[in-house]
């Protein structure tokens, strides 16, 4: 599952997403082709505002995961690093590990939020 | 051309320990087939809904496999598996339901199986059909995804955590009446409550538990029903709709816009009114989602699916009933064999077979929905 | 002129205190606070590590700078504990940063003073013409085996440094002193470091880095009366407050860099936070000591000169406010976060 990880690092490691040059749409997760204007659309992809609000969340197996609806309208989920979250809460993005392939595998990192102080 | 279900079968769902995936879909194939008489060779296709026998059981190339055990293969009878996450038996009972209307079979078999017990992990299993690389990643499971669904809801709409947990204690006390039920015990609003959290606000008793079992039902183009069955049930419309697989793609988290779409579509075909629905067997895979099901449906306006539940209107005997089975709540989730059994359940309800459960019904109504609604079929049947 | 354009601090918000930690050892808290000046130390969240907190100060400096990320030219993350022993943390802070891919990389390890090692680097590519920015990184979530001495210190933070032309604080020389002293060490595969106890006093720690400053002052024909501030790595409170007197720095000119008191040893980034403090506060034309110490043994000096334009820096927030943001644990959860229970 390496290259599986690997290929998508720079749309983890970082809030990096579709911009739809025609339309004006931002996407979360990147995609290839624009829902809104198929093959006319022209997809670039474009670094995604640090900061965002908690639109719902739930707590399993004791972590915090959360819709964010981020400043430019897109949305990702994710976890949140924090003790407690509400529907509204401002959150930014921090740099975690979200998990490893066992003992001797790769590490896994991605985009994770806390709460802004 | 009109079709029409000729006969069913069904397993018992449940922990089904003594039996194996190749037994059960062999008891509910033959039951089907005793149901209106037919001998085999006279079937010219099987569609198999499975959502993970690769998971599962480490099987692949099940439609196969069903084929030779059903002795079919001897006939050298086509079979395909459908793959719809767990709306898979639906969509089975779709690609059946259009080979005969097409004209191209004039009888088809349309089944559905899983096996999960023999997976370490069934929830890990039937989670692979939320995004895998987006939602998984972020640490988010199906019970999870619907979590955040249950959680806006509540927040948007007043939403109760009784209300869901109502939906439970419903759907119990109709299982107690179904033979093939996995959980045939009723519950209080409190013991819902009181169980643990799975992924907050949703707990254990929010939760339609995984089963093992297989259905099937029997397709025959109308000119042929009758002659092997004396209460052919109709298919008035079997429609299915995509909606964006992964939540955060959604423009509204609160409207299933497969669902809405399909019902529609259902609804222009069969030419009815949704309040003209005698009886629904919905996909509560969770409380939440017969909740949503209401609102997309149109049996209420988005927001008053918790009324509906609190005034006690989808009940046996209320305005329409749904899940009269007992759900995948408390008839249990067979995965890709759940949207076959509902098929099953409804064609007995409308056949007047349903003995304790029974309801008094025209029309029936089917929803079947893949993962967290990426996926829905809507079934239509009537008399 | 060539030096600091730019920094950026990061500090995990959980603490230990050293009664919890003497709690477990049956050993009295007030003679250790007492014997290392150290009150509490930084330990990061389960799912923080030298990488992911090498990438938050890394972001920070370039945030400060509004350098875009693609002229940063080279990128050194120097730590004792980077989360592979074969793979470089450097290219997993280079992707997060979106610097691009052609850039010089490389992950350092020299105890405790690899990432002044990686300014050094930078400094000397800058000055050559080989890059216009680059940027090293201290950072460690420091290891500790329960019960030893170090866990009482071994702290968690990291703290990038980005050098260029134009800088915010100009390095006017710098100096290295290394011997080969194995005063603290970890062998290959495992998983606490061993150390020489009161062997890493006077042979290792004072006699690197009073000979690197010393030769550093005779370079660039310094007195300590030159220096406004400095700061030196802090192993704990005792080590620099006695290096200082050696070198006749009061008081006064160490406190704004001493973290060490309240997050404890943050090994590779430690010097450099207690830098960062400095600048926090420092104001044009004052100038900074700056001498680090990495077991097994080296020392690097640089004589730092503030100037104008740290008045239109952002310098918020300040790391002694982010000292301030923390949530205590006990014993038990600190084995969780350390990964030592799981
Ligand atoms: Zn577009």
């Amino acid at each position: 599952m390496v290259p599986l990880f690997w290929r998508k690092i720079k749309y983890r490691y970082d809030v990096v997403g579709s911009y739809c040059e025609k339309c004006g749409s931002y996407y979360y997760p990147k995609r290839e082709l624009c829902p809104k204007c198929r093959r006319k659309g022209k997809l670039r992809d474009e670094r995604f505002p640090d900061e965002g609000r908690v639109l719902s969340y739930t707590i399993v197996n004791g972590k915090i995961i959360a819709m964010i609806g981020l400043n430019n309208g897109a949305r990702t989920l994710a976890e949140v690093c924090a003790e407690k979250v509400e529907i509204g809460t401002r959150v930014k993005k921090v740099f975690r590990r979200y998990g490893e392939d066992g003992d001797e595998g790769i590490i896994y990192y991605g985009t994770k939020f806390v709460p802004v102080c | 051309m009109r079709v029409a279900v000729i006969g069913v079968g069904c397993t018992e769902f449940g922990e089904l320990w003594e039996k194996s995936f190749r037994s059960i879909f062999l008891e509910a194939g033959v039951e089907a087939l005793e149901d209106c008489g037919i001998e085999g060779r006279e079937i010219g296709a099987i569609y198999v809904g499975n959502m993970s026998g690769g998971k599962f059981i480490d099987q692949e190339h099940i439609a196969a496999l069903i084929a030779d055990h059903a002795g079919l293969a001897e006939f050298g009878i086509p079979a395909t598996r459908v793959e719809n996450a767990d709306a898979s038996g639906g969509s089975a009972f779709r690609q059946a339901y259009m080979a005969v209307a097409s004209g191209m079979h004039d009888i088809v078999i349309a089944a559905g199986v899983e096996k999960v017990t023999d997976s370490a992990d069934p929830m890990g299993v039937l989670s692979t059909s939320v995004d895998q690389e987006w939602e998984r990643f972020a640490g988010a499971n199906l019970p999870a995804l619907y979590a955040i669904i249950a959680r806006l809801h509540m927040h948007e709409f007043g939403t109760t955590e009784e209300d869901l947990a109502k939906v439970a204690v419903k759907n119990h006390r109709n299982a107690v009446h179904n033979p093939k039920a996995q959980l045939r015990r009723e519950i209080k609003v409190e013991d819902v409550l009181s169980s643990e959290v799975v992924a907050d606000p949703l707990k254990v008793l929010d939760c339609a538990p995984l089963s093992d079992g297989a259905a099937a039902v029997i397709l025959a183009n109308e000119n042929i029903a009758k002659k092997f069955c004396d209460t052919p049930v109709f298919v008035d419309a079997c429609t299915q709709a995509s909606d964006y697989l992964a939540l955060q793609c959604r423009k509204d988290l609160l409207t299933m816009r497969a669902v809405l779409k399909a019902s529609r579509e259902a609804y222009r075909i069969a030419k009815l009114e949704p309040r003209q629905i005698d009886v629904a067997e919905v996909h509560d895979s969770f409380t939440i989602a017969e909740i949503m099901a209401y609102e997309d449906l149109g049996f209420v306006k988005k927001g008053e699916g918790a009324k509906l539940v609190r005034e006690g209107e989808t009940e046996i005997g209320g305005k329409i009933p749904v899940n009269p089975s007992g759900g995948l709540k408390a008839c249990g989730h067979a995965v890709g064999a759940t949207g076959i059994r509902q098929i099953v359940e409804l064609v007995l309800q409308l056949r007047g077979e349903a003995g304790k459960r029974q309801v008094k019904a025209e029309k029936a109504l089917a929803l079947n929905i893949g993962g967290t609604g990426a996926t829905a079929v809507v079934t239509v049947l009537s008399r | 002129m060539i030096g600091i354009v730019s920094y950026g601090t990061y500090i995990p918000r959980f603490r230990i205190k050293v009664e919890e930690i003497a709690r477990i050892w049956g050993e009295n808290p007030e003679a250790i606070k007492n014997s290392l000046g150290v009150f509490e130390k930084s330990v990061p969240d389960l799912d923080e590590d030298t990488a992911t907190m090498a990438v938050e100060a890394g972001r920070e400096a370039l945030q400060r700078s509004n350098i875009p990320p693609e002229k940063i030219g080279a990128i050194f993350v120097g730590s004792e504990s980077h989360p592979y022993a074969v793979k470089p943390t450097a290219t997993i802070v280079g992707e997060a940063l979106g610097v691009g891919n052609y850039y010089y990389c490389a992950d350092l390890e020299f105890a405790c003073k690899a990432g002044t090692a990686g300014m050094q680097f930078c400094y000397a590519m800058v000055r050559s013409g080989m890059i216009e920015y680059g940027m090293s990184i201290g950072s460690d979530t420091a290891q500790s085996k329960p019960g030893d001495a170090l866990e009482y210190t071994a702290g968690a933070g990291a703290c990038a440094i980005i050098i260029g032309k134009d800088p915010i604080a100009e390095i006017e020389a710098t100096v290295s002193y290394t011997s080969d002293t194995p005063d603290f060490w970890r062998r290959d595969l495992q998983p606490y470091p061993s150390h020489g106890g009161r062997f890493t006093g006077a042979p290792a720690y004072f006699r690197h880095v009073v000979s690197a400053a010393k030769k550093l002052m005779e370079i660039c024909g310094y007195s300590e009366k030159d220096f406004d501030y400095a700061v030196f790595h802090q192993p704990n409170a005792k080590f620099p407050q006695r290096v200082a007197g050696i070198l006749g720095f009061g008081e006064e000119k160490i406190a704004d860099g001493m973290l060490v008191r309240a997050i404890g040893n943050t090994y590779s980034a430690a010097s450099l936070l207690g830098l960062a403090g400095i600048l926090d506060v420092a104001k044009p034309d004052q100038r900074i000591l700056l001498v680090s110490f990495g077991s097994g043994a080296g020392s690097d000096a640089f004589a730092i000169r503030v100037t104008e334009k740290i008045l239109s820096y952002p310098r918020n927030t300040k790391v002694w406010e982010k000292v301030k943001n923390r949530v205590y644990l006990d014993y038990a959860l600190y084995l969780k976060h350390k990964r030592m229970i799981k």
